[in-house]
């Protein structure tokens, strides 16, 4: 019962959402307050449909109802409670659903809190958030619908893949399609603006904070994927140039550039097409995203199920809103006014060169993703892997690093690049020291390896400096120093602490890629091995039984110089359903790095196969991720930015159509 | 300077960055791509020894030999033509045999298939849709578990 009344407000939501599609667009077209005044109501009420949708599905899930034939395919009755939930979006369904559901609620969060808003926006960006609901509840009824029954219905389930029943799994997709249609409100509000052929500063006021949320949880989101394949696959490695990874990266990209550039337009004004243009490409990234996993048409690590129809629905989708978006944009992006001038040499100067770079290597991305996709319609089959993104993305990842820890240095309008570098004497320095410290300790990895360190010390003293410059550290009293700090918007916290996070995942990723030490071995109960100054001895392998798995512990003492630093236990998991083997690492973390042991198969002639990593300052890549997490929620809690904050939207309101 | 000045600065700039960009992609894939072929493929284009490209098809039944020290050698078989390889690690979790798999290395003149990376999908019932298509092309039967729709990781 509770599954019909589910599937009875999912196609009433669909319903809600074609009304809240249709009735304040032409509201805002005739300029009627009443016809308008519909989408608020009517987001707040899609959202609540949607949300009965979803819990009636994760009640299925909690209460293992075998009569629903999504809960049968991927949910069984011993599973842990944490997976039975994070079963509900472990599948394509399900996930489907979260997105929707997530999609609904910026919609209800820009009607909640958009009470400033001028009318007709509203009405329009509310309208097109809509449209986007409509084409995806259209794509879960139509081929995905998770509130099919099944007759008779069977004993128990199939179970969870057990590499997704894992704690960072079960918060990855939400946090990953948040990030992704997060950016949907980007989508819209430029959408409603070239409808309406008006766009000032206060549009970007309104854009950035909904960007920045997306921004955030897309971070977050890639950083525990990255975080879940290092320790649950077992090769050790945090990022793979796999198409599902680059699917989700790219849009991080795109985000990033469209973060920016709305400062600037917030700013000074400038860039106003651009910004419009990228929100676009934005959310049509993210909805290729979901093509590319959901489709089948590329060949990854991790896929979603493999159905032609799906993949041609959602192609379908995401041609309309790219294409609609980039069609609208070419014929009115004209009307958009230019303003705001400025030298090359400024702080727009350096975030019109963030954008450049960013969006190029977003560019270099999508043709390393897609080219296989091109070639194999040609029958030609083809990988392209880490080679390739190693020649082109990193390369100009270089130059943006560089003239990272510049811009925020720079004054708006003109400046000088000598006055910044000044003020970057220190972390220049400090790169310096780096680099000589790196070649002076270190005489194995790669050549470049101490200039990439170096790189990333760079971009972390250098953030570091903007914000000593603007507290005058030094050149005033200390009590004035502190002063001057706490008067400092939080923003420009947020800016420091984010650009911090970049350098530390910089740092980070160089040292774990140049200077991971591997060791593959096979090992008998009482043998001994060293690695990175460890000494692991191995004491045998003992049985062990976990809720609905059972696995093989390896026993594993680490010393260091004599004396005991832990004892590490990686394990083989076989799980009773689906019956599928998993590989649990032994990881000791250290501030040095990690080390990393997998438990291999078990040899003929006694012994396990055992393999072992160190992996330098690894912990710096999420450390770094989520630094940059936070410094989006410092800088979102900043008062000028804050959601709704009163003052601003009048002035929007009565600002003259351009 | 004036916005004619600036506007081609900004162009300037942004030729330059695209015309880098292009030139890496163009190098890149012209040396870093890795081709997909079926044991059947090696037989018919005779690929040369020593390049580097992804061998696809089955494990067959009863080849996984353990050597010394974390060594394997298996045979690769799209049950019209074989491939002996090589390879030393450790297997992925879904590494069986009658199973699917991807194997990267390069074939060495005397034809044996030395692997550096061995992948498996992780999912029991899945095959890489690359050997699925390549398989029945060529002809071979495959089970229900080929086309079987897997659960996401993603």
């Amino acid at each position: 019962m509770i599954i019909e009344l589910g599937h009875f407000a999912l196609v009433l939501a669909l319903l809600v959402a074609i009304l809240q599609m249709v009735v304040p667009a032409w509201g805002a077209h005739v300029r009627d307050r009443r016809l308008m005044a519909m989408a608020e109501p009517a987001a707040l009420c899609q959202f609540g449909l949607l949300l009965v949708a979803f819990l009636a599905l994760m009640n299925a899930y909690v209460t293992s109802d075998f009569s629903v034939a999504n809960v049968v395919a991927n949910s069984h009755s011993t599973k842990p409670l944490l997976y039975r939930i994070s079963g509900v979006w472990g599948n394509h369904e399900g996930s489907m659903l979260l997105w929707v559901l997530i999609l609904s609620l910026f919609g209800a969060a820009v009607a909640a809190f958009g009470r400033n808003l001028p009318d007709t926006l509203k009405a329009n960006v509310l309208a097109v958030q809509a449209s986007i609901a409509v084409a995806f509840c259209l794509f879960i009824l139509l081929t995905s619908n998770p509130f099919l029954r099944i007759d008779p219905p069977p004993a128990d389930g199939n179970g969870l893949n057990p590499i997704l029943q894992d704690p960072a799994l079960a918060f990855h997709p939400p946090m990953l399609y948040t990030g992704y249609v997060g950016f949907s409100i980007a989508y819209s509000f430029a959408i409603a603006a070239l409808i309406e052929g008006r766009l000032d500063a206060a549009w970007a006021r309104w854009v950035r904070p909904w960007t920045l949320a997306a921004w955030m949880c897309l971070t977050l989101g890639i950083a525990m994927g990255s975080w879940w394949s290092y320790y649950e696959l077992g090769w050790g490695g945090f990022w793979f140039w796999d198409p599902v990874e680059n699917a989700s990266f790219m849009p991080w990209l795109a985000g990033t550039a469209l973060l920016h550039s709305a400062l600037v337009m917030e700013k000074r004004d400038a860039l106003k097409v651009w910004t419009i243009l990228l929100a676009i490409l934005t959310f049509s990234l993210s909805l290729m995203g979901t093509f590319l996993v959901r489709s089948g048409v590329l060949t990854s690590v991790h896929a979603f199920a493999v159905d032609p129809r799906r993949g041609v629905f959602i192609l379908a989708i995401m041609t309309l809103f790219t294409g609609g978006g980039l069609a609208l944009f070419a014929l009115r992006a004209r009307d958009l006014r230019q303003g705001g001038l400025f030298a090359p040499i400024s702080r727009e100067g350096s975030l019109v060169l963030n954008n450049i770079l960013l969006t190029t290597a977003c560019a270099t991305v999508l043709v390393g993703t897609l080219y296989p996709l091109v070639l194999q319609a040609l029958g030609i089959k083809i990988s392209v892997g880490p080679p390739y993104f190693n020649l082109t993305f990193v390369p100009l990842m270089v130059p943006l690093l560089l003239a990272l820890p510049f811009g925020p240095l720079l004054a708006w309008k003109r400046s000088d690049v000598l006055g910044a570098a000044q003020r970057l004497m220190f972390a220049a320095l400090l790169a310096a020291v780096v680099l000589a410290l790196d070649f002076a300790v270190f005489h194995r990895g790669p050549v470049l390896a101490p200039f990439g360190l170096a790189l990333g010390a760079f971009v972390m003293a250098g953030a570091v400096s903007d914000l000593v410059y603007r507290a005058r550290l030094g050149n005033v009293p200390l009590a004035e120093t502190w002063r001057r700090l706490k008067s400092q918007p939080r923003s420009a916290f947020g800016t420091t602490l984010a650009h911090f996070g970049v350098g530390l995942l910089v740092v980070g990723v160089v040292a774990t890629s140049a200077y991971r030490e591997e060791r593959i071995l096979v090992m008998k109960p009482g043998d001994e091995v060293s690695i990175a100054g460890y000494k692991l001895a191995f004491r045998g392998v003992a049985p062990a039984t976990g809720p609905n798995y059972r696995a093989e512990v390896g026993l594993f003492d680490v010393t260091r110089g004599g004396a005991p630093v832990t004892k590490l236990e990686p394990s083989k998991r076989i799980y009773d359903a689906p019956p599928q083997p998993t590989t649990e690492a032994g990881i000791h973390v250290s501030w040095r790095g990690d080390l990393y042991v997998v438990l291999g198969d078990a040899q003929k002639g006694g012994g396990y196969a055992v393999r072992l990593y160190f992996n330098p300052l690894v912990r710096f890549i999420w450390l770094g991720a989520l630094i940059m997490f936070i410094g989006g929620g410092v800088s979102l809690s900043d008062r000028r930015l804050r959601v709704g904050a009163p003052g601003r939207a009048r002035r929007f309101a009565a600002a003259p159509a351009e | 300077m004036t916005r004619k000045q600036r506007r081609g600065v900004l162009i300037g700039v942004s030729v330059g960055v695209l015309m880098v960009a292009v030139g890496l992609v163009l190098y890149a894939l012209r040396d870093s791509i890795v081709f997909f072929h079926t044991p059947s493929d090696i037989a018919e284009k005779h690929i040369p020894s020593g390049e580097r490209f992804r061998l696809g098809g089955l494990v067959e039944k009863g080849s996984v030999k353990r050597g010394e020290g974390a060594k394997v050698s298996f045979v690769v078989t799209d049950t019209l033509k074989d491939i002996p390889v090589t390879y030393e690690g450790v297997l992925p979790d879904l590494f069986r045999e009658g199973q699917g798999v991807v194997a990267e290395g390069k074939l060495t003149p005397s034809g044996v298939f030395v692997a550096d990376t061995v992948l498996a999908k992780h999912d029991a019932t899945y095959m890489p849709p690359e050997v699925a298509k390549a398989l029945q092309a060529k002809g071979v039967k495959l089970g229900k578990g080929a086309t079987h729709p897997g659960s996401m990781t993603q």
